[in-house]
């Protein structure tokens, strides 16, 4: 008897402990902490050092293509049916179009987005896409360029990295509701969503936050701004949400929450860091971007595009930072790109056309 | 020849009648009485008879209804999925009403319905412990030191669940019944009231708890490294102090000038652990009923202190004149 309890002890042990060894995520010495405000605050970035050489690694700009002459036709004379870039000469033309075929499509080539029989046709509905996609590339370097971007600027292989689909889009969190549940009852939350890094907080709070153009400026901000309660405050619930919103923007920024705020009073401007401005306008960016180029084209997208509530694939904030402070290591990427960096199409042909996918769009 | 220790005692007393106990005028004990290697490793080798009486089976049966519904929420939560089930069991919860529905009593039972049932088992069940507790120390002729122990437990429990959602007008304000649900409600409620670390109950909850702990490390300590001495019989030393209890006492006063005795050192222990929930309790009742942001407070009653702006003034971009929160 005595014996078998030793047994038993030493193999739950021995199994707890390895257990532990592979799932505890560790750290392995040395680390890289960077200071980011004042002492005895505990502002700090914490990374190991090899993490942040391998982050480095992974987020290179690719080599801008050699200047192109402005001499020559305008791209708008030479080809049939350009709509945003037709002021460039063929030659600036031509070297965007390389460019993107690096930066969107590289294996699958120039025949991702068209019809090499026909190469003005718009039939496949990858280049209606790509063409609102050109004009959104150029409204974040333009309207969003004081703002959030800066001189860093954005191109397609921000956040393509030479994927069709970039890897951190988001849909709608339907949670078990889409799976047949009729009544779901936990009040949207306590699923393991990666959105929320993993917590029990809310699934569906970048629905909330990131998919709503023209939400509430206040909806974000649950603490009371008064030492004593005057009138009714925000729910427990309510900064749940915010709490989740916050996850998102730390697991796609790769920091953690004093990267903005001084935690000890989350909520005061005076004490955050000047990045929480930018976060700031980058949330307003990302929700006016969603609403007015990814929602526009739920038409265009053919079925397989969409999420299980059948909306398109949405922006967050780690679909250009793909988990890093500065995406492409703060690279200034737009600066060989200057026709990507303003609004060159007029108004009355930025809308989208809404057309159902051809039949023969690759599933 | 064998020797006696505290912890993992190498030496297993087994009365061949087990132990019956003193004499009591209502004896309700269930079950016929064993020894254990394994129970005496950690303590007396004895198990049961256990003593059943009314009040304890039905404190059991209500924290199984209560268990019960819990867990079968969470299991419909996962559209009665039973590996989803396990595997996101740490995730899964039970949890109170929404807001819109605020103090009403029975709102529609996946909405928090279910909840309210839950919390009126459990509390039943509890609060019968409780009382089943105190009723047992009675009849033993002892003092009521545990139940009252434990009553301040129960009042943080009180607070948490039923009292300041009551003061709040919403069910709403309560903890969900679940593994990490309640963890990131906690971590919820500081962040929406301005960080409870500015709490001053708060802190001192914290420093009983902390110091319970260090209490609990100290005497277990001095108690352990005297026992050669027979400090195991440290009730007895009380009123007849031994070498154990002289060496023990000599310990601290060399190496910290002064010392608890044999007996106030159970009373330091008992307040300390009783405090830290009852500190706790008022602290969490003063949150959003009275308080409703604690860093606010904590600069308004100098509390808070102020740091140098490392970075240039950074404004609030909703209220660029100003330097509104």
């Amino acid at each position: 008897m005595k014996s078998l309890v030793v047994v038993a002890g030493v193999t739950v042990a021995a199994f707890l402990t390895i257990a532990m060894l592979g799932t505890a995520g560790w750290s392995l010495p040395p680390i890289a902490a960077q200071q980011h405000g004042f002492r005895g605050t505990g502002m700090d970035q914490i990374q190991t050092k090899r993490e942040a050489a391998a982050d480095q690694a992974a987020n290179q700009a690719p080599a801008a293509a050699d200047p192109a002459s402005a001499d020559g036709d305008k791209a708008g004379t030479t080809y049939h049916n350009v709509q945003v870039l037709k002021d460039l000469s063929t030659e600036q033309f031509n070297r965007v179009m390389t460019s993107i075929t690096e930066w969107v499509a590289p294996e699958q080539g120039c025949t991702y987005c068209h019809n090499t029989e026909n190469m003005a046709s718009d039939d496949l509905y990858q280049k209606k896409v790509a063409r609102r996609m050109l004009q959104m590339t150029q409204a974040i370097n333009g309207e969003w360029k004081e703002k959030h971007v800066h001189e860093a600027g954005v191109t397609c292989f921000t956040c393509h990295r030479g994927q069709p689909v970039p890897k951190n889009v988001w849909f709608e969190n339907p949670g078990l509701t889409a799976k047949g549940l009729t009544e779901p009852r936990n009040n949207g939350q306590n699923m393991a969503s990666p959105e929320v890094g993993l917590a029990s907080l809310p699934y569906d709070t970048l629905t909330e936050f990131l998919g709503k153009k023209g939400l509430d400026d206040n909806a974000i901000r649950v603490n009371a701004t008064t030492a004593l309660p005057e009138g009714k405050g925000k729910s427990i619930q309510d900064a749940e949400k915010t709490y989740g919103l916050m996850m998102h923007m730390s697991q796609s920024l790769g920091v953690n929450c004093t990267y903005c705020h001084n935690t000890r009073a989350m909520s005061q401007w005076p004490q955050s860091t000047p990045q929480r401005v930018n976060a700031w306008h980058g949330i307003r960016m990302v929700r006016a971007l969603n609403g007015d180029y990814l929602e526009p084209l739920k038409g265009t997208f053919p079925e397989n595009r969409l999420g299980p509530n059948g909306d398109v694939p949405k922006i967050g904030c780690g679909t250009c930072h793909n988990g890093q402070p500065k995406p492409l290591n703060g690279a200034h990427v737009i600066e060989s790109y200057p026709e990507l960096a303003k609004a060159t199409a007029s108004a009355a042909d930025a809308k989208p056309q809404p057309a159902s996918p051809p039949a023969d769009a690759p599933k | 020849m064998a020797y006696y220790q505290n912890i993992f005692t190498q030496v297993q007393v087994r009365p061949i009648h087990p132990e019956q106990g003193v004499p009591v005028a209502v004896d309700h004990r269930v079950g016929k009485p064993f020894t254990s290697y394994i129970a005496g490793l950690f303590g007396n080798s004895q198990v049961g008879p256990i003593y059943g009486g009314y009040l304890g089976i039905l404190s059991a049966v209500c924290f199984l209804i209560a268990f019960e519904i819990i867990g079968l929420n969470m299991l419909a939560s996962v559209n009665w999925d039973p590996i989803q089930f396990v595997r996101q069991l740490p995730w899964l919860a039970l949890e109170p009403p929404r807001p819109e529905y605020g103090l009403k009593i029975l709102p529609p039972l996946a909405k928090g319905g279910w909840w309210l049932i839950t919390g009126f088992f459990l509390t039943s069940s509890i609060l019968l412990w409780w009382l089943r507790m105190y009723r047992r120390a009675r009849a033993l002729g002892i003092g009521t030191h545990v139940p009252w122990a434990f009553a301040s437990a129960i009042w943080l429990y009180l607070v948490l669940g039923f009292i300041r959602p009551l003061l709040m007008g919403s069910w709403s304000e309560a903890v969900p019944f679940g593994i990490f649900p309640h963890l990131d409600w906690t971590a919820a409620f500081s962040l929406r009231y301005g960080n409870l670390f500015y709490n001053p109950f708060h802190m001192l909850s914290i420093a009983f708890l902390y110091g319970s702990t260090l209490l609990f490390a100290m005497h277990g300590a001095t108690i352990l490294a005297t026992s050669r001495y027979g400090s195991e019989r440290e009730i007895d030393q009380i009123v007849s102090r031994g070498t154990a209890s002289e060496r023990a006492a000599l310990f601290w006063r060399w190496t910290m000038g002064w010392n608890a005795t044999m007996e106030s050192i159970h009373r330091w222990a008992w307040w300390f652990a009783v405090l830290t929930t009852l500190t706790g309790g008022i602290g969490i009742l003063l949150t959003g009923t009275v308080v409703d942001n604690w860093y606010l407070w904590a600069v308004k009653h100098g509390v808070a202190p102020a740091y140098p702006q490392v970075f240039g003034p950074v404004v609030d971009p909703l209220n660029a004149g100003g330097n509104v929160p």
